[in-house]
């Protein structure tokens, strides 16, 4: 619930470039000025620096399944302002509009190398990608599904906000709620990967995120449970350059891997064909 | 008990005090006077708790005399052996977690602990847990299991503890698996929010088969001042985020989030500490005893079932 977005590297104020609207990008993180057609063809990383863009969940779908294809879950509820939290209704529908999705989250079976999956997407697009209840209840739905019908799960994360806030105690409540259905799902010894992206935090963290039998990370993704400036706040100094970054958790031992987006298909393939038991 | 009180109890408390005046005068013909006072304190006491906003609750919650863990601990069990360390990294004295008798129940405990003096806050860390806190409440959770010992757990946190060792150490991780941990523990779990439920961090010892709140104890996703510095970044605004997030024990009763209010006594928890954890301890044995005849599958299956129906009701 902590999570903002970080201050923006400051514009060299000479080197100011105009760039056409569209055709070029500038990279977030080095500022190198990137062809937009090269960019995608790198899969929105930064040639210069490796950086990782934010893609939407969409696009993974497209990147990661057997013919970029999810037959997807439809929406087990419809999202409601149970609070009466104030502007949450029009932030859902600006967040609508703006993501084309109804909610934050993408959920289905698909194709993985062959192998069937219940593969799950958090959108960072969509109020930054927090968890309230039907970002929650689709999620617990994707596992029960993965656990009746035996198939490996592979839930992909992106969200800043962790919990919901305007939810209230229910956005809480979706921590245990999807906890307890992967308790039940390691009972029943089905495999489950999870893919951190940039950034993953607070309650989503806290919970399914870092949950994974193995747990493969992007590289430079933030990853923990308080935001960075919440913890500036507290201890009164400046974090260290890299702190929460997937590179500083693995090295913590807190994930299995970091993966380059372009291996990120190829790695998680070769581990369903390690994990699955062939009945 | 001479204090820190709050704005909205002073009126009682000078009410409250003219009468200990009057009655260490103590000379002939007080009587009546004593009489109307009295009267007058009653009244104005159930005026002022009848009607408190969520911000007065959540100041309640907080309320620097309110029984803490350890407090109720001590008057609910006939034995509590504290135990230590998470068996990896440390000791975390935010955690409390040991084992004890309760009535007619052996039982595991853990609780949140936070200090009454400055160097004991320091030393609790405000009741802010680190991962190793959450390591060793989960494994004395286990240690329970394993000699089938229902957990009691006691929830007074601000929030899990935001710094780098914490985040080092992997205080997500801490908090999902205990969530997945407590989920299909073996044993009954039977929560009790006292005071704060301080976000992810109190329900990292929060997933259980009945969950009760004192009636003044808030429960929230998030504080009112963290909110409020999000929504209208002003921490100040923090009483109309209070509103905003309906964080009291009747909001959750009303929700379906939590099982039932424990009802403080007159005035507040502060006020009588005994009588609290009279009231807790009643509670607590009456909910063991149900759910220890439960077959440990169904047991399991009903709690699994219980945070499914997390979800607001549709009206
Ligand atoms: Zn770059």
């Amino acid at each position: 619930m902590f999570f903002r977005r970080g201050k923006k590297p400051k514009e060299k104020p000479e080197a100011k470039i105009i760039i056409p609207d569209g055709l070029w990008l500038k990279c977030e993180s080095c500022g190198e000025i990137l062809y937009k057609k090269e960019l995608e063809r790198n899969l929105w990383t930064c040639a210069k620096c490796n950086f990782h863009f934010r893609i939407p969940a969409r696009r993974y779908i497209a990147l990661l399944l057997d013919e970029g294809k999810l037959d997807e879950f439809p929406l087990a509820l419809k999202t409601r302002n149970v609070l009466g939290f104030p502007r949450y209704s029009e932030k859902l529908k600006e967040a609508q509009q703006k993501s084309k999705l109804e909610e934050g989250v993408i959920a289905g079976r698909a194709r993985l190398g062959g192998e069937t999956v219940v593969f799950v997407a958090t959108d960072f697009g969509f109020m930054g990608g927090s968890m309230g209840s039907v970002v929650g209840e689709m999620v617990a739905h994707s596992i029960r599904h993965a656990r009746k019908e035996e198939i490996p799960l592979v839930i992909l994360t992106a969200s800043g906000g962790g919990a919901r806030m305007q939810e209230g105690i229910f956005s809480l409540m979706q921590m245990a709620k999807t906890s307890a259905e992967l308790a039940l799902l390691a009972q029943a010894s089905i495999p489950y990967i999870t893919v951190l992206t940039h950034p993953t935090m607070a309650g989503v963290m806290a919970s399914f995120a870092s949950l994974g039998d193995i747990i493969i990370a992007e590289p430079g993704a933030l990853l923990g449970f308080t935001g960075p400036r919440v913890i500036e706040q507290t201890i009164g100094q400046k974090l260290p350059p890299g702190f929460q970054r997937s590179e500083f958790l693995l090295e913590h031992g807190l994930i299995d891997m970091v993966v380059h987006r372009r291996d990120l298909r190829s790695t998680l393939i070769r581990i369903l064909k390690i994990l699955m038991i062939k009945k | 008990m001479d204090g820190i009180w709050l704005d909205f109890e002073r009126p009682l408390l000078e009410l409250e005090k003219k009468i200990e005046e009057l009655k260490a005068t103590s000379h002939n013909g007080i009587g009546p006077e004593l009489d109307r006072l009295t009267r007058e304190a009653e009244k104005l006491k159930k005026k002022i708790f009848s009607n408190l906003n969520r911000w007065q609750r959540v100041q309640l919650a907080r309320h620097p005399q309110r029984p803490y863990s350890m407090d109720i601990i001590e008057r609910i069990a006939e034995d509590f052996i504290e135990l230590h360390g998470d068996r990896y990294f440390r000791g975390d004295p935010a955690i409390i977690a040991g084992i004890g008798i309760i009535g007619p129940h052996r039982i595991a405990i853990v609780a949140q602990q936070k200090g009454r003096t400055t160097k004991e806050r320091i030393y609790r860390n405000f009741g802010q847990p680190h991962p190793e806190g959450y390591r060793k409440a989960l494994r004395i959770m286990k240690l329970g299991a394993k000699f089938g010992l229902p957990v009691l757990s006691l929830v007074d946190t601000p929030g899990a503890y935001p710094g780098v060792g914490a985040e080092e150490r992997g205080q997500a991780e801490a908090i999902a698996r205990n969530l997945k941990e407590m989920a299909v523990l073996p044993v009954p779990i039977v929560i009790v929010v006292l005071g704060e439920g301080g976000s992810g961090g109190a329900l990292a010892i929060a997933v259980g088969d009945r969950i009760y709140m004192l009636e003044y104890a808030i429960y929230s996703v998030i504080s009112p001042e963290g909110c409020a510095s999000i929504l209208w970044r002003d921490s100040s605004k923090a009483p109309e985020a209070a509103e905003a997030l309906k964080l009291t024990a009747e909001d959750l009763l009303h929700f379906g989030v939590i099982d039932d209010i424990i009802k403080e006594p007159e005035g507040g928890a502060h006020r009588d500490w005994d009588a609290t954890a009279a009231r807790i301890k009643t509670k607590v044995i009456e909910a063991f005893d149900e759910l220890k005849r439960l077959p440990i599958d169904e047991l399991i299956q009903k709690r699994v079932e219980k945070f499914r129906q997390m979800t607001p009701k549709s009206d």
